[in-house]
């Protein structure tokens, strides 16, 4: 049975309503925070983001403080002058609200939801880990001694060896190379180490604070100033060098002997937020492998059945934005599965794509940016990474009239310079005994196998 | 870490309670903002409009009341592998075009396949909501299953298995291993992801079969949230699922079996995990039954697990330092309130291997022992309680997350009230009800599942 589509049976879309638009009060604090409060309607929440630049200084020290980094981001949370670890976990949980604190190569992020009646005392609590956490010995050392467990558990996770290869390659020399830290360097740290890199670089000047939801934009200006007044430093927050990614030619295959299945990654360079070439890359990546309408899937997934869900994104860091193609496919058509993820993207590089998938991939990213900026933690999480990246506000308005106005051409000329598989550098994970010789049938082929699986 | 089974990967949302209840504090006046509408259709589909105008998007979502437990024996992972293929296209949709029509509106969708249900929705602008009504309407009308297509799909869920399950470590830890240590029905026991023999040796009429017992219109509930008018939505819905033929309804099966009365274990090595893990499951009050009840456990769930403050955490991580990560939960996915007898409250720890599993075991049974003998503190419950109503009120600010938990809610306990109830329900808990709750963990009656590593060595 073969159904074709007869375009009169499908209802038409109705004309667009209006999106809201996010009304922002952007203040600098006398410490140099930058704050950004946005109310907005929908559930009695405010969601809180305190985005603070936490890069490695340089390669030389990129090891070490990736370590002492994200033994901070568990241990500052064990207390303050004025309450143990339960104490803060407490207060908190009364308002609804848990602190979580991550670390990445570019920043610490504090992040909670929470009750609106809670604001005062949650940013009472953050003020106190700003300001007086103690990192206890006793508590850092279990800290360490967890954390070096889950770096061992996510290291036996294919889809983190896969990322850390493709990483190692692109970025050598630069502290982005390094995924995972050292769980020797992690076992190290101490609470002394800890308290001097908190006061050296947990620093307002730099950082910046975005609340949504249910607030008053004044009232809540004001109950941040007052309760952080006491969070200074004389020195800017620290962001990442810039970073310029290497281009292996050469397929790097990484053997898991046994695997069930290869980790295809390949990636290249791609503009950044505000390098006009940007929207047209965006929405070239949707046409290749952004969406499940995307080339892509519908040749190694809905023709082929080798992927269960092959991708394609956009990814931006502080200092380097890349295009990523990721695949896990079943072991016996690595090869196959690699020359067809090739040929889409020759064809995205060496013809134009239509018109009917430039529309489509466009009102998509259009309605999925708008469906993800339709909550208060969607649009906090977005405008922390977007206040955070330099940018303003009004960015997201701009992007989108900008992705609105890219045409074919511009697609096919991006394609060709970002999305051809000559611009990017690749890895496989996978089981050597079978992919090695289908690969090395598609091309150069290095094989490394000192890894543990 | 769980999620139900999904037919494209990172579209659902994880699944838990949600709530729609406008609140200032726990414990304060609870008001339901969101009123909701309802009618049956001729042939039997239930239709729940949730209205809700704030944002410019509209949820359109359609359960039917089959999951992994009604699968016969022979066809584990059928009910799975048949949600995958309503995505294949339908009497007047080709192959790739459901998703390109709903896509190229600028929206969002997924389907996915849980313990007593499964699921299919759209997140869109809201002037989509008539294609997506379309694209429903169609599929239930007349999927198209073809002999490609079925092998196609085939391929591709074993490809969702080998990423979710084969090819890392923990991957069926606890949710598709424990059940068969706790439970002792097929329809309780079996690996509802489904055996490679199983999945292979499917064919077009059993899937035919499937479609006919099973996803009758009035198996089914269309459930419809956000920026939308409701005369017009009803007047959509009459036109595009009214033309369905009405089928018989299979009876709801029974999934409840006796409660256990002896402890059970069992012993998985897993080859590619580098730390043990251990699972503890006990049978809890049903869920719909016994709500009341059942309402109790949910929040001893979040009292021994959720953040800092409780007490699994304090006691595993922070005093005796035995465990690298623990959780509870109650249902299989995570979600309480979306299934139905026999459920478990699981607590599940990662701990490090020089820690002998009798250790972390004996502290988990002597935290509970401890609130069935000393009760719960009212300022401790009164926390926890303020802790779940946020993340209720978190799930129930998304369109989607919001109409699909009225879905389940309409589907499972017959009141699309409930999800908007459920804050407010929890808020009355009294300290007893969770001492009761804490009671119900017997150390006698538990299901252990351990997990041994054997990673790292290859």
């Amino acid at each position: 049975m073969t159904v074709t589509l007869d375009l009169s049976l499908i209802p038409p879309l109705g004309p667009p309503r209006p999106q809201p638009v996010p009304a922002a009060t952007e203040t600098t604090l006398a410490n140099g925070l930058r704050l950004v409060v946005v109310p907005r309607p929908g559930v009695p929440l405010i969601e809180l983001r305190l985005r603070v630049p936490f890069a490695a200084p340089d390669a030389g020290s990129a090891e070490g403080h990736t370590a002492e980094a994200s033994v901070l981001s568990g241990a500052v949370l064990l207390g303050t002058a004025s309450h143990d670890q339960t104490g803060i976990a407490q207060l908190l949980q009364g308002h609804g609200a848990e602190m979580s604190v991550s670390a990445d190569s570019d920043r610490l992020l504090f992040g909670t939801t929470l009750l609106p009646g809670g604001l005062r005392p949650v940013l009472g609590v953050l003020a106190e880990l700003l300001t007086s956490a103690t990192y206890p010995a006793d508590g850092v050392e279990g800290e360490r001694e967890r954390l070096a467990e889950r770096i061992t558990i996510a290291r036996s996770q294919p889809a983190v060896l896969a990322r850390a290869a493709l990483g190692a390659r692109r970025y050598a020399g630069h502290p982005y190379a390094i995924a995972l830290p050292d769980p020797a360097l992690v076992a190290a740290v101490t609470g002394a180490d800890l308290g001097a890199l908190h006061g050296n670089r947990v620093l307002p000047a730099g950082s910046t604070l975005v609340l949504v939801g249910d607030l008053d934009p004044a009232a809540a200006g004001d109950a941040v100033a007052e309760a952080l007044a006491g969070w200074t430093g004389t020195d800017q927050a620290a962001e990442s060098a810039p970073a310029t990614a290497l281009h292996a030619p050469v397929l790097e295959l990484v053997d898991r002997p046994g695997a069930v299945q290869s980790n295809i990654r390949l990636g290249g360079p791609a503009p950044g937020r505000t390098d006009p070439d940007l929207p047209a890359v965006r929405l070239a990546a949707m046409v290749f492998g952004g969406y499940f309408s995307s080339r892509l899937v519908e040749n190694i997934r809905e023709r082929r059945g080798y992927s269960y869900s092959p991708r394609s994104a956009v990814e931006h860091q502080a200092a380097a934005s890349s295009v990523l193609v990721e695949a896990d496919v079943a072991t016996e058509v690595t090869g196959p599965a690699l020359m067809e993820t090739v040929y889409e993207l020759g064809r995205m590089a060496l013809t134009p794509v239509t018109e009917a998938e430039l529309d489509a991939a466009r009102r998509y990213v259009l309605g999925s940016m708008a469906l993800s900026t339709a909550t208060h933690a969607g649009l906090a999480s977005t405008l922390s990474a977007l206040v955070g990246a330099g940018l303003p506000v009004g960015w997201l308005a701009e992007h989108q009239r900008a992705l609105e106005a890219v045409t074919v051409d511009q697609v096919q000329d991006v394609a060709r310079r970002y999305l051809a598989p000559g611009a990017l550098t690749g890895v496989v994970v996978g089981d050597a005994e079978v992919a090695e010789a289908q690969l090395a049938a598609l091309g150069p082929l290095t094989v490394r196998r000192d890894v543990q699986s | 870490m769980l999620a139900p089974v999904t037919s494209q990967p990172n579209g659902a949302p994880r699944a838990l309670a949600i709530t729609v209840a406008g609140v200032t504090a726990a414990g304060t006046e609870l008001t339901l903002r969101h009123p909701v509408e309802r009618f049956t259709l001729d042939n039997g589909l239930r239709v729940v409009l949730a209205p809700d105008r704030s944002v410019p998007v509209v949820a359109v979502s359609v359960f039917y009341d089959v999951g992994m437990r009604n699968e016969p024996e022979g066809r584990t992972g059928f009910a799975h592998l048949f949600e995958h293929l309503m995505f294949q296209g339908s009497a007047h949709v080709p192959k790739m075009e459901h998703a390109r029509l709903v896509q190229a509106a600028g929206g969002t969708f997924n389907g996915s396949t849980h313990q007593d249900y499964t699921n299919y929705f759209e997140a869109l602008p809201a002037e989509a909501l008539e294609r997506a009504l379309f694209l429903e309407a169609d599929r239930m009308a007349a999927p198209a299953i073809t002999e490609e297509n079925l092998r196609n799909q085939i391929d591709v869920v074993k490809e969702e298995i080998r990423v979710n399950v084969l090819n890392r470590p923990y991957g069926a830890f606890p949710w598709l291993q424990l059940p068969q240590v706790a439970f002792e029905s097929f329809a309780n026991t079996h690996d509802g992801y489904g055996s490679f023999v199983d999945l292979e040796s499917s064919t077009v009429d059993d899937a035919a079969d499937f479609f006919s017992t099973y996803y009758a219109p009035g198996n089914a509930v269309l459930c419809i949230g956000g920026d939308l008018d409701v005369a017009e939505t009803e007047r959509l819905v009459q036109r595009w699922f009214g033309p369905v033929p009405a089928r018989d309804v299979p009876p709801t099966p029974r999934t409840g079996e006796p409660a256990p009365t002896s402890v059970r274990s069992a012993v998985v090595e897993d080859r590619l995990a580098t730390a043990p893990a251990v699972a503890l499951g006990w049978r809890v009050p049903d869920p719909v039954a016994r709500f009341d009840e059942y309402l109790g456990t949910v929040l001893l769930a979040e009292l021994l697990s959720e953040g800092d403050a409780s007490r699994l955490e304090r006691r595993l991580i922070h005093d005796d330092r035995t465990a690298i990560a623990q959780s509870s939960y109650v249902g299989l996915f995570g979600d309480p309130f979306d299934v139905r007898d026999a459920t478990l409250l699981t607590t599940q720890v990662h701990h490090p291997a020089g820690v002998p599993v009798e250790r972390v075991t004996a502290a988990v049974h002597e935290e509970i022992a401890r609130i069935a003998t000393d009760g719960v503190p009212a300022d401790e419950l009164r926390r926890v309680q303020a802790r779940t109503e946020a993340q209720l009120l978190r799930q129930a600010d998304s369109v989607l997350g919001r109409t699909l938990a009225f879905a389940s809610a309409e589907l499972v306990h017959g009141r699309a009230e409930l999800a908007g109830e459920l804050a407010a329900r929890l808020a009355a808990v009294p300290p007893e009800a969770v001492q009761a709750a804490a009671r119900g963990l017997d150390p006698g009656t538990v299901a252990v599942l351990e997990l041994r590593p054997a990673g790292g060595r290859q």
